[in-house]
């Protein structure tokens, strides 16, 4: 929609000269979101796309995904046939509630600025031990891990001026194997829950939690775990209070779903009948 | 900045914050169309370098250097693109306003999309149609048929008119204009769900560049009105203000400003200081007659036509047959329950809004997006005390109705900007305000007590209704008793009994919605009938067989009915329970589920009047052309309905014709006549009826003409292939043209209806559900509709409305919830969280038309728009109960909402 507030782009090309960031700033990086709601409060955009950041860089040790990357970008990546976590960029860029339209257009980092519970980029990148490099307001860099840039629903730890550059994916988390599960209240609705499991070569089992929680949470198992196990596992690190509620799914049956999908996951992964 | 939109070079320079799509609008490329502007319904779907993205989300300065490629342009040079062609070819479409979307998306798809079309169009809505005839058109299936010979037109599957304009974004809906001098109107609206306004501070929003005016309370007639229009106004209470010094919900228009541009409009808003004085709010429908509640409405009495003001009643009915109580205690089975239908929304494509303008005759224009433009035209006269020949309102293509436009929400703000400004002006709602502020389906409890004897007859029915009508009671009354009638009716039962209270609170208002009480009913109704066959040991179909009216029954729910107009002018009932019996039956694809799916089948029916009570008018007149064929002049307006095609079935059947000589005029009072409007299926029942007469009236002066000429006796006249025919002899229409020329008199007939007697029409509802008892989900397995709709008079458009009633309905028994806090606010205005059916989501349903020929509606034909909505949800809820043994009593039926019961009873 138009955002009639709005007054003035800046295109900076290099980080010099972003301008100094004031109350009524707005990082524009696809644009998917902050042009569907109104956004009375702002009076500029600061368009990313002059400052050209290569969408994807693969170096000895990691995957890079700028933060302007599109999802449709990150889709059509021609993955090397080691990296055995591969099909799970497809699966997370799929759950998207949006249609692949969107996807051209809407980024990965947006996605995660977004820190909606149902992000499937927070999960992907959550899930491949992802860690975000933010370019601090004042000067210098700041690296977190994606599991703890996002602290609740719609929060994360950015503080205004902040702008997340790129998030770098290890080589080794791709190269393990995972498995996915995702439920919604309709066929291609919002995620309620969207759960991966990843198993590490040493026998490792992670299982990385999205959308019935607030923010992601990861659980690590490093002998292999029976089901009761893992549901006690999950019983002691996921309160209730951390389930989300909205439109989009109760607390109690995104619960129970997680525990589902999550006993899912370990049977996939660790070839264990449900028990 | 430069770029191109299709394939022709634009300089212009778009405003900073300015999207893509109303750039495209504001050069001309109406086929850009708004559904939400929120990028959740895809009808703004352009090519941005070939490649599709929805332009409300693509900021319009990127689009330099680049090229745009709209509907307009995707067709080429050649006419036509393939996917356009289809469209056509299948008619994937009804309202036509997310069909450009809908093309240019389809028209991108790569092989492995088409695979999988319920991901591939979850970035498209469609509100009409229910996805099937869309899917035709992906798969390249022709639907209508190419043509027919004269006179035969009625009851063939012939396309509508407007196809060609639809596919190529050429069709004009309301804002699909361009206006010289347009001011534009923002309203300002109520933060709070109670309260008085104190004061209104204009003075800084007067000071902002291009604001021309601020209308408030003290600006507008204080004449109380509703915003329901129905033939007579004694049906809803005078309970409104265009403008009012109380704002009763979150989203009442508080002030309208009006401005050069919406930008200026909106700044205007928000720096307008109101003082409220809040007042204790009622938002709870439980709590409306308590002691203590708040009063909405203190001031109305019983001359406001509100049932008792002091108790917050707006309409309330009791009556009684028989002995209820002493029939249930002597019964050999009974049910008791309580049901809940939630609140939903329309969800038309197309926003409420119009534009208004005095012309230089001094004549108020109203140009709107409406189902009743001869109603909104009364009020308009009576609110602004202007002769009713100054005021004229008409519709264009109507994006999409469902019964939330048999209201008036914007047209009488427009006519007060456009009075006070002496410009034109536009009003154009947001996705936003059409859920906070315009209508929604009444929210309803429904109690129900039921018994029947040993042998399956009913003993008694027993229903009270509790019906929140929101802050205002446009449509109360009417909808509840629609509630408490058909569904009772439609049953032999010697003892009922019906309470009803339509109670308000300070919430947006219900109105007028596709059903009109009856789905919120028919769930407790047909929930209780199948829980009386259970303890019988019969099956749902025999329970019903042995209760359901037949021709020669009286129709009957209390209290006394004041109209006798209904009659058995066909009856299908029984086919319908035959044809879904059937359908169930067949054999079929047997699903590969776990042991965790429980499967089971519920019916549901339905009976619904043919035309609203108490009178619903419509005029037609159909004049001979010099070149052989008709114009056709009707009131009635076309939103997807598909009567701009049924009206020219009958004219061209009834004067030996084929459809393309019929000219239809049509929505706009300046043509005369008056037209109650396009709401209870009265487009082809009772305004095809006027149009009828009038073919009929005019054939009878042509053939009186020609037999004049032949000194023969007109009664041996017939037409016959645009033709008089008598024996041997014959004069073509053009000759018969060319006679009224040299008389110096055109060849004309008008027709009327009154929209009585009425008839009925039935709907029978099947499904197959599978229900996940771990997880709650739920899948049709199948879906069967069978529908009395008389002599069909086009059963390809008579199918769509069918499998778009169920998608509707279907939407809001699974998914659509609109969600009202503790304040009153409603926290999921937009579609993201209000989840409209999509592709995927909607099952295929198998639709069947009993064969039956109506006395009373025209050439045999009923109406059948409303009602294949009504019974799918309480036929889901009857499936459900089947597969699970869990009655559940409460929509929408959602996994998280069925998890605990089923939790409950078979663990995890």
């Amino acid at each position: 929609m138009d955002l009639n507030t709005i007054t003035a782009i800046a295109h900076p090309q290099t980080r010099a000269q972003l301008p100094v960031w004031t109350a009524g700033d707005a990082w524009l990086a696809g644009g998917t979101w902050l042009f569907s709601e109104p956004q009375v409060n702002l009076r500029r955009l600061i368009d990313l796309t002059d400052l050209k950041w290569p969408a994807l860089t693969v170096t000895d040790s990691h995957l890079s995904i700028a933060a302007t990357c599109t999802v449709a970008q990150l889709d059509g990546l021609a993955c090397p046939p080691d990296w055995l976590a591969a099909p799970l960029i497809g699966q997370c860029c799929r759950a998207f509630l949006a249609s692949f339209k969107i996807w051209k257009t809407a980024t990965i980092g947006g996605n995660l600025c977004m820190s909606l519970p149902a992000g499937p980029m927070i999960s992907l990148t959550t899930a491949l031990d992802g860690v975000c490099i933010i370019w601090k307001a004042g000067g210098g860099e700041q690296k977190i891990p994606v599991v703890d840039f996002v602290t609740g629903n719609q929060r994360n730890r950015l503080t205004p001026g902040d702008l997340l550059r790129q998030i770098d994916i290890p080589l080794a988390a791709l190269k393990r194997r995972t498995a996915f599960r995702q439920i919604s209240l309709a066929p291609v609705g919002r995620s309620a829950a969207l759960l991966t499991g990843s198993l590490d070569s040493d026998g490792t089992l992670t299982l990385t939690v999205t959308a019935s929680t607030v923010r992601p949470i990861q659980l690590s198992f490093a002998k292999p775990a029976d089901a009761s196990a893992l549901r006690d596992a999950i019983a002691e690190q996921i309160p209730d209070d951390l389930y989300h509620t909205d439109l989009h799914g109760k607390p109690l049956w995104r619960k129970h779903m997680t525990l589902r999908l999550a006993e899912e996951i370990r049977g996939e992964l660790l070839g264990a009948t449900p028990s | 900045m430069s770029f191109e939109v299709n394939g022709k070079p634009f300089s212009q320079e778009p405003r900073a914050g300015q999207c893509l799509r109303t750039f495209l609008r504001e050069l001309g490329h109406f086929g850009v169309k708004k559904g939400c502007d929120a990028g959740d319904c895809g009808a703004c779907t352009v090519l941005l370098d070939g490649e599709p993205v929805h332009s409300c989300l693509i900021p319009a300065f990127r689009a330099e250097g680049r090229a745009v490629t709209t509907i307009e342009g995707l067709g080429g040079d050649s006419g036509a693109h393939p996917m356009q062609q289809a469209f056509l070819d299948a008619q994937g479409f009804q309202c036509g306003f997310c069909t450009a979307g809908m093309i240019l998306t389809c028209a991108s798809l790569n092989q492995a999309q088409l695979t999988e079309l319920g991901s591939a169009l979850k970035g498209n809505i469609c509100r009409c149609t229910g996805y099937r005839s869309i899917e035709d058109a992906l798969l390249g299936k022709t639907n209508v048929e190419e043509s027919v010979e004269a006179g035969a037109a009625f009851g063939r599957s012939l396309p509508a008119h407007a196809g060609p304009e639809i596919v190529r974004g050429k069709a004009r809906y309301t804002f699909d204009t361009q206006i010289d001098d347009l001011l534009h109107i923002k309203l300002l609206r109520s933060p709070h769900a109670h309260a008085k306004i104190v004061a209104i501070d204009k003075s800084e929003a007067l000071s902002v560049p291009g604001v021309h005016a601020v209308l408030t309370h003290e600006d507008a007639p204080s004449v109380l009105i509703s915003t329901a229009r129905h033939e007579k106004d004694w049906m809803d209470p005078e309970d409104t203000r265009i403008l009012d010094d109380v704002v009763r919900f979150i989203g009442q228009k508080v002030a309208a400003v009006v401005a050069e541009s919406e930008a200026a409009a909106e700044e205007a808003c928000r720096r307008l200081k109101v003082s409220y004085e809040i007042l204790p709010a009622l938002i709870d429908p439980e709590q409306t007659m308590a002691p203590g509640a708040p009063i909405i409405h203190p001031d109305r009495t019983a001359s406001n036509r509100i049932a008792d003001a002091q108790r917050n009643l707006a309409a309330e009915t009791h009556g009684e047959f028989g002995n209820v109580a002493a029939a249930l205690a002597t019964s050999a089975v009974t049910f008791e329950g309580t049901f809940h239908s939630h609140r939903v929304q329309h969800a038309a494509l197309e926003t409420h809004g119009g534009l208004a303008w005095l012309d230089a005759a001094g004549v108020l224009n109203v140009r709107t997006s409406t189902q009743v433009p001869f109603l909104t035209r009364r009020a308009l006269s009576d609110i602004f005390k202007l002769p009713m020949d100054k005021v004229r309102v008409f519709c264009e293509r109507v994006g999409g109705g469902f019964g939330g436009k048999q209201e008036m929400f914007v047209e009488d703000i427009l006519a007060l900007a456009a009075i006070k400004t002496g410009r034109p002006v536009k009003l154009e709602l947001t996705r936003e305000e059409q859920f906070i502020a315009t209508s929604t389906r009444h929210p309803m409890r429904v109690h129900i007590k039921a018994g029947a004897d040993a042998e399956g007859k009913l003993t008694a029915l027993q229903l009270d209704v509790l019906s929140n009508t929101g802050a205002y009671g446009n449509h109360a009354g009417p909808v509840m008793f629609h509630a408490l009638a058909e569904s009772i009716s439609v049953y032999n039962c010697p003892n009922k009994k019906v309470d009803g209270a339509a109670v308000y609170t300070n919430t947006v208002p219900s109105g007028a919605f596709r059903g009109y009480g009856l789905p919120q009913a028919l769930i407790a109704v047909e929930a209780a009938i199948d829980e009386l066959a259970k303890q019988l040991g019969l099956s749902p179909y025999d329970m019903r067989r042995r209760n359901i009216v037949r021709p020669g029954d009286p129709m009957l729910s209390p209290p006394p009915s004041e109209f006798h107009d209904v009659l058995y002018g066909s009856y299908g009932l029984d086919q319908c329970l035959d044809l879904v019996e059937r359908a169930m039956q067949a054999d079929g694809p047997q699903p590969d589920l776990s042991p965790e799916w429980l499967i089971g089948d519920g019916i549901a029916l339905t009976m619904i009047d043919t035309a609203p009570p108490a009178g619903h008018i419509a005029d037609a007149t159909i004049a001979l052309r010099e070149d052989g064929g008709f114009d056709l002049t009707v009131g009635t307006a076309e939103f997807g309905n598909g009567t701009s095609t049924v009206h020219r079935q009958i004219a061209a059947t009834m004067l030996a014709t084929t459809v393309d000589k019929i000219r239809l005029l049509q929505s706009d009072t300046a043509h005369g006549g008056h037209d109650t409007g396009a709401y209870g299926s009265a487009g082809t029942f009772v305004a095809g009826k006027a149009t009828h007469a009038a073919a009929m009236q005019l054939a009878i002066e042509l053939k009186a003409v020609a037999a004049g000429a032949w000194l023969c006796d007109a009664t041996s006249c017939m037409l016959e292939g645009e033709a008089v025919v008598c024996g041997v002899r014959r004069m073509s229409f053009v000759e018969l043209a060319k006679l009224a020329r040299e008389r110096g008199q055109p060849f004309a007939a008008g027709g009327n209806s009154g929209g009585t007697p009425r008839s009925v029409g039935f709907n029978v509802q099947g499904f197959r559900v599978a229900v996940n008892t771990g997880t709650g989900e739920l899948k049709i397995l199948r879906s069967v509709q069978a529908a009395d709709a008389g002599v069909v008079a086009n059963p390809m458009q008579c199918r769509g409305q069918v499998e778009g009633g169920v998608a509707q309905a279907l939407g809001a028994a699974l998914y659509e919830e609109m969600v009202i806090d503790a304040n009153g606010r409603v926290t999921n205005a937009k579609f993201r969280d209000y989840h409209l059916p999509s592709f995927a989501d909607v099952p295929r349903t198998e639709v069947f038309f009993a064969d039956t020929s109506d006395t009373i509606g025209p050439l045999g034909a009923k109406s059948m728009s409303e009602s294949p909505y009504n019974p799918v949800a309480a036929a889901l809820g009857n499936a459900i109960a089947d597969a699970t043994g869990i009655r559940f009593t409460a929509t929408p039926f959602k996994p998280d909402r069925l998890f605990p019961a089923l939790l409950e009873r078979f663990g995890d």
